[in-house]
């Protein structure tokens, strides 16, 4: 954690944050820094956190993953004093709320942090427009101002229109909207999202994350999302803090997470998890082994394949935008019948953006021996995925038993 | 300790409860006899020559057509015909001015007792401390057989309505905390985040929150409360407070059947219309309600000229 210190540009700091439920929280706390487990103090009280550390940089999607009962609802709580933790700091944008008197909270509530609910916690006494106002409404702003502003929250999520009806009006998905126009209306540089999609099915689930990860990427808010959802977490946090019993036992990002559990909990885990849809491109691409210039000829291409064993070559130009693939056969052809230029001898070669998840890339893949392309904006070649890279990919480290390697030597 | 050796018990000490209590009252009257003798003013002001007053002022039947409008309102025009029959059902047995004695000493108590009970039920909701202390005054106040607390409160308040207030008020107050601690405490838990977590005051809470998604469950009690009250105003009628509980106890004193049953019914009549009528309030469908509640057409829509998009969601349930 030394890393972070003096790092007053963090969004969330949380340094070593314990909350207990019982009656001496306080003593249950002391306990369990001298080494007692969860179990040990169960007959006391609910250890819910327990030495929670870690930072979360502005513009982040900080996601907290664990299973009911790992303590993720109270750690998010703890991060605007709902359930004020026992002992520990919680610095919100340089500023310790475990410090700082009721009053002084609340107005930290109010301009810096907003929530969003599992089940939506609208207020169902009130339309779609005075819920998203809320925030506004208990700031003092005027009630054209909280109107205004109320419905161009609502227009961000897609329910521009909707602000006179009221939530029984509206289904689950709907819902929810709401409840997250009621946090983009208040403004704040922090959001906290509490097992936010959980309650809605499958189709509407996706069809939010998407919507979260576009307003993410206009507004540029720090968020720290609670699921119980691998995939959801993979899909959504730039990094992804695994907890179980209330300890925090892994963070990283999506890729450090698959490629590397920390322990047999996490890769229990993740075995579950569909690496199709949460591994993109750019994460797996490789350098390509070697480049023909489009200018070159066949002669040259037949002595870079069999200087790198390789029988197919990425083409490009000399700004590296990706013109196509030449294969062996063709090559070897063009040579016998003395070609100079590559001309009738260049295939077209699928090539994906880096964020494309790897199930997108599967057809193509088959279809094409030399594999795909990764190319950016512009066009430009950033590397490639052989067929073989896209197999170990999606394959779990975990070994398994239900495959068996066989080798017979032949006799002779 | 005394030992008296007066109980039947073997070796157990007559302990006079029945005396402290007598000692204590005793000693109300004699040295806050003029804070008593203030409530007793006030209460007769309040319900005799105002309330009754105004409820006496207007022509019986003009009055009747009154409350059946207002039924109408709350409810629809049906429980506003049958207030009409019950209301003129009243008049046709002659028990119209102590009806509305009746009718005014009980708004009075229901008034008192929720100006005490609703604050009393929000902090009892606030506070698990607070809560364990009211619960057991209130089942004192609720199950002490209703007759017992008419002795006390005539020595404090003698006879009158102003003790037919009191003793109503004590009878008909538990329900009203009950209700509304309850409703409170069921509000979901959720919801009471969401306003802390968007850094609402505690009043915020209260006012915008818990209140208004409490009120349903507090009208229930507000109902409780006002026919309690109704049951406890004839007994009233025993230490002078007048209305149909005075003809009640003149019945019985004389024999008399036939006036019994019509205070009685009268009496049914009342309690039939609060009923109703407190009931559809809490229910929010009648018209009044809906005045009320009208909300005012947001900007947005009016100003919205484009048709409904396709890009906007279908609305489940509209």
């Amino acid at each position: 954690m030394s890393a972070f210190e003096n790092n007053p540009a963090s969004a969330v700091r949380v340094q070593n944050v314990y909350k207990a439920f019982g009656k001496r929280p306080e003593s249950m706390v002391k306990r369990l820094k001298d080494g007692a487990t969860r179990e040990e103090l169960r007959s006391q009280g609910t250890a819910a956190v327990i030495d929670a550390s870690f930072d979360v940089p502005p513009g982040e999607i900080f996601v907290v993953m664990g299973l009911s009962g790992s303590g993720k609802s109270t750690l998010i709580r703890t991060l605007n004093g709902i359930q004020p933790a026992t002992s520990g700091s919680v610095e919100i944008f340089g500023q310790d709320i475990t410090k700082v008197n009721t009053r002084r909270l609340r107005s930290i509530r109010r301009e810096k942090i907003s929530m969003v609910f599992q089940h939506f916690a609208l207020m169902p006494h009130r339309t779609v427009g005075q819920n998203a106002a809320y925030s506004l409404e208990v700031r003092g702003v005027n009630r054209s101002e909280r109107e205004k502003r109320a419905n161009d929250a609502l227009k961000l999520v897609g329910l521009g229109g909707y602000g006179g009806m009221r939530p029984d009006e509206l289904s689950g998905g709907m819902r929810q909207r709401v409840g997250l126009a009621r946090a983009l209306a208040a403004e704040t540089e922090l959001m906290l999202m509490d097992e936010a999609f959980s309650a809605l099915d499958p189709l509407i689930r996706k069809e939010m994350q998407d919507q979260l990860l576009e307003l993410q990427q206009d507004l540029g808010k720090t968020i720290v999302f609670i699921t119980h959802d691998l995939n959801e977490a993979m899909r959504l946090g730039n990094r992804i803090a695994m907890m179980r019993d209330g300890r925090i036992v892994q963070i990283g990002t999506t890729e450090q997470i698959l490629n590397d559990p920390a322990n047999d909990y996490v890769a229990q885990f993740i075995q579950d998890v569909d690496r199709t849809r949460v591994l993109t491109a750019g994460e797996i691409k490789e350098p390509p082994v070697a480049l023909l210039g489009a200018e070159q000829g066949p002669r040259a291409a037949h002595r870079l394949m069999r200087q790198h064993q390789t029988s197919a070559l990425c083409v490009v130009n000399q700004s590296r935008v990706l013109q196509g693939v030449v294969y062996e056969h063709d090559i070897a052809e063009g040579v016998a019948a003395g070609k100079e230029t590559l001309a009738g001898l260049l295939k077209p070669m699928p090539a994906a953006r880096e964020e494309t998840y790897l199930a997108e890339l599967m057809t193509a893949a088959s279809e094409h021996a030399a594999g795909l392309a990764v190319i950016d904006d512009a066009g430009k070649l950033l590397g490639v995925i052989p067929r073989v890279t896209l197999l170990n990919a999606m394959a779990d480290p975990t070994p398994t038993s239900s495959v068996q390697t066989i080798h017979q030597e032949v006799a002779a | 300790m005394m030992f008296a050796g007066e109980t039947e018990g073997m070796g157990i000490p007559r302990v006079a409860v029945g005396d402290w209590i007598e000692t204590g009252f005793n000693w109300a009257r004699s040295n806050l006899g003029e804070v008593f003798a203030l409530m007793r003013n006030g209460l007769e002001t309040l319900t005799e020559d105002w309330l009754e007053t105004l409820l006496t002022w207007p022509d019986a039947l003009v009055l009747s057509v009154i409350f059946a409008l207002l039924a109408w309102m709350v409810r629809d025009w049906k429980l506003g015909v049958l207030t009409l029959v019950l209301m003129v059902s009243i008049i046709a047995m002659d028990q119209w001015d102590n009806a509305m004695a009746t009718l005014a000493l009980v708004l009075v108590a229901t008034g008192v007792a929720l100006v005490i009970a609703i604050p009393v039920g929000v902090l009892a909701a606030k506070s698990d401390r607070v809560s364990s202390a009211v619960r057991p005054i209130m089942d004192l106040m609720q199950t002490m057989p209703a007759l017992v607390w008419l002795v006390p409160v005539v020595t404090l308040f003698s006879i009158g309505v102003p003790a037919g207030v009191v003793a109503t008020l004590i009878f008909c107050l538990p329900p009203g905390v009950r209700f509304t601690e309850l409703g409170i405490r069921q509000v979901d838990r959720e919801v009471v985040e969401a306003g802390h977590a968007f850094g609402s005051t505690p009043g915020q809470i209260l006012f915008r929150i818990q209140l208004p998604l409490a009120v349903k469950t507090i009208m229930a009690g507000v109902n409780q409360v006002i026919m309690l009250a109704l049951s406890m105003a004839v007994i009233a009628g025993f230490v002078g407070a007048g209305g149909l509980g005075g003809e009640v106890a003149r019945a019985i004193g004389s024999l008399d059947i036939a006036l019994g049953f019509e205070a009685g019914l009268s009496v049914v009549v009342l309690a039939i219309y609060l009923d109703r009528v407190t009931a559809a309030v809490g229910d929010g469908s009648g018209i009044l309600t809906k005045l009320l509640r009208r909300r005012r057409p947001a900007p947005e829509q009016v100003s919205a000229t484009e048709p409904a998009g396709t890009d906007v969601p279908t609305v489940k349930n509209a």
